[in-house]
């Protein structure tokens, strides 16, 4: 074989190109193994286009390289990749979710204490119904007392005693009420002036013929009683009321100097 | 290492004898796409794959069928060629003409202003500057785009003989520019 009109035919050429037939290939190698003359020229027409296609390959700053490489064969995993580019996004979802979250808690700590003010508001409100209430209910009392104060009053039984005032107070008057029925006395000690301290009004029945005072009661928490009615009982024939100002815990005969009010009970 | 035993190994399935056949290759296989798609991250890309394929397919290739460069160039025209026809490419790429290699001398100042592909094509120029467009169009046919020699003198209307010869003389051309280039 003439390996100089063989190489001269340009079959080598496009060996390297990879145009030929597989039978021209395999023809080839076998040449190559045996004449070291085409093997050198077979390297010498790659090595040419060899440079030829690195003058245009793509020249890139950072080339992904092999170890892309081993990544896309299953050599190794993708650890480094992902780790870079990540740091410098603004996650928008996650602070988006953190403001929601912070959002959402400062609404609920809000909606407690709104809560709780308002449980606190039902509270007094309910404490001042309870107050409005027991007013109501003694106010109730009050008018039922008043109500059941005059019908006693009123009663056709019952006959009415003008006290005037003595020489002690003369401005001072009273009224006794006396149901005769029922032996009570009702004294309206409106007109009398409070005591003074450490001392008392005393309510005597008397009678006239002789005169003989006999004690009915204290007319007790005198200052702090508000209508001033007194109810006492008195089983006596009485003919006439004094009422006299006698030290706390009454006496047991009447001091007549201090003789506030006296009345005589009508013989009709 | 010697070749044929680095390219044994690999087919064997030894990653550090991929790595370094890698190493020794990647920039023509990226260049030869590059050359086609004319986009240097799609052809990175593209070349990236090409690798990954050649490693999947690592027991198809057989020596006796030609060179280990020539079996990976081959994978490499085809996967850029297909890129080129798809829908996606077209779409993007619709205003460049289909001339590759041939025009990329052409085109050289035009790319550079345009910012599209900025690659140095001293050395490229230093090659073929003084080849005759007839041989770019030849070196473009057989090298990059893979056309067999029929098609080849089908497409440059000479005769199939004279695709081999007219090669082999583009070829030796272009080994002298190297020798005098690199030396």
């Amino acid at each position: 074989m003439e390996v100089e009109k063989y190489i001269e035919s340009g079959i080598l050429e496009l060996y390297v190109a990879g145009v030929l037939s597989e039978e021209e290939n395999f023809e080839v190698y076998q040449n190559a193994q045996k004449y070291p003359e085409i093997k050198k020229e077979i390297l010498a027409i790659e090595d040419a286009i060899l440079k030829l296609t690195k003058s245009v390959s793509p020249q890139l700053m950072l080339p992904k390289g092999f170890e892309d490489i081993r990544v896309r064969i299953g050599e190794r995993k993708a650890t480094k990749v992902v780790q870079m580019p990540k740091e410098e996004k603004t996650n928008w979802a996650a602070y988006t979710g953190w403001a929601a979250a912070i959002l959402l808690g400062l609404g609920l700590f809000w909606l407690y204490t709104q809560n709780n003010e308002l449980k606190s508001d039902v509270k007094v409100v309910e404490e001042q119904n309870q107050v409005l209430e027991q007013q109501i209910f003694e106010a109730r009392g009050s008018l039922a007392n008043t109500e059941e104060l005059l019908n006693d009053l009123r009663d056709k039984d019952v006959a009415v005693i003008s006290l005037g005032g003595q020489e002690v107070s003369p401005e001072s008057y009273a009224k006794a009420y006396w149901n005769k029925r029922e032996n009570k006395v009702f004294i309206d000690a409106q007109g009398l002036p409070e005591p003074p301290d450490g001392m008392v009004y005393q309510v005597w029945s008397l009678k006239l013929d002789p005169l003989t005072p006999t004690s009915m009661g204290l007319l007790e928490e005198f200052e702090t009683d508000d209508n001033k009615i007194f109810i006492l009982n008195n089983p006596n024939e009485s003919e006439a009321f004094g009422i006299t100002l006698e030290p706390a815990g009454g006496s047991e005969t009447p001091n007549l100097e201090q003789l506030y009010t006296l009345g005589a009970v009508s013989s009709s | 290492m010697d070749l044929d035993e680095l390219v044994k190994r690999f087919q064997r399935k030894d990653v550090m004898a991929f790595e370094q056949l890698y190493g020794m290759y990647w920039e023509n296989i990226c260049g030869a796409i590059h050359v086609v798609v004319r986009d240097k991250y799609m052809a990175e890309e593209i070349c990236q794959d090409v690798f990954t394929k050649v490693w999947h397919n690592a027991e198809t290739y057989n020596p006796s069928k030609g060179r280990f460069f020539t079996w990976v160039l081959n994978i490499a025209r085809n996967a850029a060629i297909d890129k080129v026809r798809s829908k996606s490419y077209k779409n993007q790429k619709k205003n460049l003409s289909a001339d590759y290699f041939v025009g990329i001398l052409n085109r050289a100042d035009d790319i550079e202003e345009k910012d599209e592909n900025p690659i140095d094509i001293s050395a490229l120029k230093a090659m073929v500057l003084d080849l005759k467009q007839k041989c770019l169009e030849i070196i473009e046919m057989l090298y990059f785009k893979g056309y067999t020699q029929k098609e080849t003198s089908k497409q440059l209307d000479i005769p199939l003989g004279t695709v081999k010869t007219r090669n082999r003389s583009c070829i030796s051309k272009l080994r002298e520019n190297i020798t005098v280039g690199w030396k």
